[in-house]
Parts: structure tokens; C-alpha cells; sequence
């Protein structure tokens, strides 16, 4: 199976560990996700302003690309884009809808962009990897593939606000979602209920208020602990670099705090797939997940 | 000019600003009835000078001057929680955007990227600097 994907630009650099992990884990499942070609970035946030169609062009270029892999036969009639990133997620299916539901915005847009560009035609679909494992794929075949289940790991899913929120556009139900945890399981994993899963890390506001983050991934962490988990799992890479990297400014807000390992789902996925370190990228989390993994599965 | 005439302009130019933001968010926030659950659900709630349930209010008295000079706009994560919860479904993060527009649009930017020390441009994802610039800078 062939599909298109949709990277962005994080994906290519601080979060290579979450491109390289899903890619090799979706091969070993018999998907090859198929980078779209030019794809340019997305925005990273959905413009909400009404009269703002400006900002719309970037998301739409993107699907204007996976129509033309379309025409090209670079894949064969798929006209939905896997994109793992939570915020490109959200803000291409935001856009995707925005354009959709009005048929004159999709005109103005298309003219603005006739120079360049084919019409979009308003026939793609955006969904998330996580969605394509679950309804495509399916978690049963997903365990049959688990070399090495992660059976003593105890693990919190915090899923943030963008793949549920608004609900419009939500993978799973937003009140209660399930897929990160039936995806852990199926990976032989121990999943752990922690109160604050769908509350937000702080998100944009790590560039300029990063005490403000420090404070909620704070919160999220103390009570992934409180629960038992002994690391958490994501999906997004704002909600890593919040929960992961600003773990640093944590602790020196409260120095008493121990830090935790935070993956990103598809790391695990390729740990219990057993597909080499170089799958895995363990090197570019901040707080050093070995100790753990060894001390719990190897 | 007499206070009467000055007033009476400030109410005209208050009754703009307010059409503007409808017009920019589309939320028509009369039907609020203050029950307080977006400010009860925000998770920045205790860092802004107004509550977002205030901000509804403020707005709807006319007196969107104080919101547009207030920070909780800049504090706002975007993270719908609010709009989520919200009995009269109203899309708190799309007033919060409307209201940042009336000021970005007169090139008021909110940060500037070249206060942002170096090593934090360094250590920051893609994701996060584009999308605090796409909120915080015209």
C-alpha cells in the first residue's frame, strides 16, 4: 500500500526521531509512506480569521501535491495525506475544511494561485497516521509484528490538544480518546490513566513565556507520576520539545523534580518491532531514555 | 468638542471595534451567559490580568478597549479547551485571534524576534517559532 505523506519541516530536523521511526515501522506493516514532492510548510497554526485566505495558500499548495501524485501515478487512486506531525495535522485538515465548506474560498484561492498552480479540486482527505494504523492497518496486525513486546514498561499517553481539538477535526472522542492506548497495548505495553492527557503543554508560548511551560509540563509530569507511569508518549513535536526538552527549565523552577523519559508513540512502535537504533533515534530526546528501556526490557 | 459629542464618538468608534471582531471571528457573543466554565477550564487562566469569561463581558458592554489593552489575548494558548466546554459553543480561541488581529493588522507586533536569545533560536523546533510568529507578529 502507497501513500502519500506529508512530513513538515520539524520532522526533517529536531523531530527526525518521530520521521525515521514511523516510516521504517509503517514499511515493516506493508505501508511505504511516500514523502509528497515540493511540499512546502504548512503554517504550523490554522488561521481563524474569517476574511484571512492568505494564509491558507501554504496548506493548500500541499494538498494541490497529492493530487498531482495522483496524476502522475506516483500513487494510485489515494486521495488521502498521512501527515504525523500533530500541528501540520490540524492546521491542513483545518484548512482543508475551511476551503471546502465554501465554495467561493476555494475559487479565490485557486485563482490567486492559476500562475502556478492546478485548481485544488477539494477531494483530498487529511488523516493521521495514528488513524490510518487504527482503521487501515488495524492493532491486531500491529501485535503480530511486536518482536519484543514492552511489557514491564508502564506508559502515560498524553495526546495535547490538536489531534482532538476542536472537535471537528478530532481523530478520536476528544472527552475520552483511546487510539494511543490501544496502540501501547497492542505493543505489549502497560498503559497508564493520567488526568491532564488532553490538557495543553504551553505550546507557542515556550518561545517567549517558557516559565509559563515549565510550569504546565510541570503539572502534566507530576501527574504522570502520581499515576505510576514511568514515561510518557506523544505524538506531536511541540508537546516533546514542551514536555522533553523544557524539562530543563523545570527543574530549575523546582529542583526537587526527577526527570522522565518522554517517546514519541512511533519510537516504541519501532522498539517492539526491534529495528535498530537507528530506527529509534534515542539520541535526540533531551531526557535519556537507555537507562529506563534497559532497566525495563532489555 | 463638547463631552457629549466626545462621548458619543467613543461609543461609535467602540460599536466598530466591535463589529470589527465579529466580523473577523464570526462568533456573535451575545448569546453568552457568563457562566465562567472557559475561564474555569483555561490552563493559563491565573497568568492573565482579565479572565476570558470578563473578556466576553467587556466586549459585550462596549468597552472592548480595556480587552484590546489587556495581555490575556497574548496569553491564550489556542489549545480550545474552552470552546470545547462551552455551553453556547462559542470558539473563545477565534476572539482571542479576532482581537490579536485588530492590533497585528496596525503592524503592532506583540514580540520581536530579535529579542529571542541565540541560544534558544537554537534549541527551538520549527514548529514553535513559526507558530509563535504566525500569533505574535503581523
Amino acid at each position: 500500500m502507497k501513500i502519500p505523506y506529508y512530513p513538515g519541516c520539524t520532522l526533517k530536523t529536531s523531530a527526525k526521531n518521530l520521521e525515521v521511526s514511523a516510516l521504517e515501522s509503517a514499511k515493516v506493516l506493508g505501508v511505504e509512506l511516500v514523502e509528497l514532492p515540493r511540499w512546502n510548510c504548512c503554517g504550523a497554526v490554522f488561521s481563524m480569521a474569517t476574511d484571512d485566505l492568505i494564509h491558507q495558500l501554504a496548506p493548500i499548495r500541499n494538498l494541490i501535491r497529492v493530487q498531482e501524485m495522483n496524476e502522475k501515478g506516483i500513487v494510485e487512486n489515494e486521495n488521502r495525506v498521512v501527515v504525523l506531525c500533530s500541528m501540520c495535522f490540524n492546521t491542513l485538515k483545518r484548512s482543508n475544511m475551511f476551503v471546502k465548506e465554501d465554495k467561493e474560498r476555494l475559487e479565490k484561492i485557486n485563482n490567486f494561485l492559476s500562475d502556478t498552480e492546478e485548481p485544488y479540486q477539494g477531494n483530498i482527505e487529511v488523516i493521521h497516521f495514528l488513524e490510518l494504523l487504527k482503521n487501515d492497518i488495524g492493532f491486531d496486525r500491529v501485535a503480530e509484528k511486536v518482536k519484543k513486546p514492552l511489557k514491564n514498561l508502564k506508559i502515560a499517553p498524553y495526546y495535547g490538544c490538536l489531534l482532538l481539538r476542536p472537535e471537528e477535526i478530532a481523530i478520536d472522542n476528544p472527552q475520552s480518546p483511546k487510539v494511543l492506548e490501544n496502540l501501547l497495548e497492542a505493543l505489549g505495553a502497560t498503559v497508564v490513566d493520567t488526568q491532564f492527557k488532553t490538557r495543553c503543554c504551553g505550546s507557542y508560548q515556550t518561545v517567549n513565556r517558557k516559565e509559563l511551560v515549565a510550569e504546565l509540563a510541570y503539572d502534566i509530569l507530576n501527574q504522570v507520576k502520581i499515576s505510576g507511569a514511568d514515561c510518557v508518549v506523544t505524538s506531536c513535536p511541540l508537546c516533546m520539545f514542551n514536555l522533553d526538552t523544557r524539562q530543563e527549565e523545570v527543574k530549575k523552577a523546582h529542583p526537587e523534580f526527577k526527570t522522565i523519559p518522554v517517546f514519541y508513540f512511533t519510537q516504541l512502535m519501532a522498539l517492539a518491532f526491534d529495528l535498530g537504533e537507528s530506527f529509534y533515534r534515542f539520541d535526540l530526546n533531551y531526557v535519556n531514555p537507555k537507562p529506563l528501556l534497559s532497566e525495563k526490557i532489555f | 468638542m463638547a463631552d457629549v459629542e466626545r462621548c458619543v464618538l467613543v461609543v461609535l468608534e467602540d460599536r466598530k471595534l466591535l463589529e470589527k471582531i465579529k466580523e473577523l471571528s464570526g462568533i456573535d457573543l451575545s448569546v453568552c451567559m457568563q457562566c465562567g466554565i472557559c475561564s474555569g477550564s483555561c490552563p493559563a487562566v491565573d497568568q492573565m490580568d482579565i479572565t476570558p469569561r470578563m473578556m466576553v463581558r467587556l466586549i459585550q458592554l462596549g468597552r472592548e478597549k480595556e480587552v484590546l489593552d489587556s495581555k490575556a489575548m497574548w496569553i491564550c494558548l489556542s489549545c480550545f479547551t474552552c470552546y470545547a466546554r462551552c455551553p453556547r459553543e462559542i470558539d473563545f480561541a477565534k476572539l482571542g485571534e479576532a482581537l490579536r488581529q485588530v492590533r497585528l493588522r496596525k503592524g503592532l507586533d506583540y514580540i520581536r524576534i530579535s529579542e529571542i536569545p541565540e541560544e534558544e533560536f537554537k534549541k527551538l523546533p520549527q514548529i514553535a517559532l513559526v507558530s509563535c510568529f504566525r500569533k505574535f507578529t503581523s
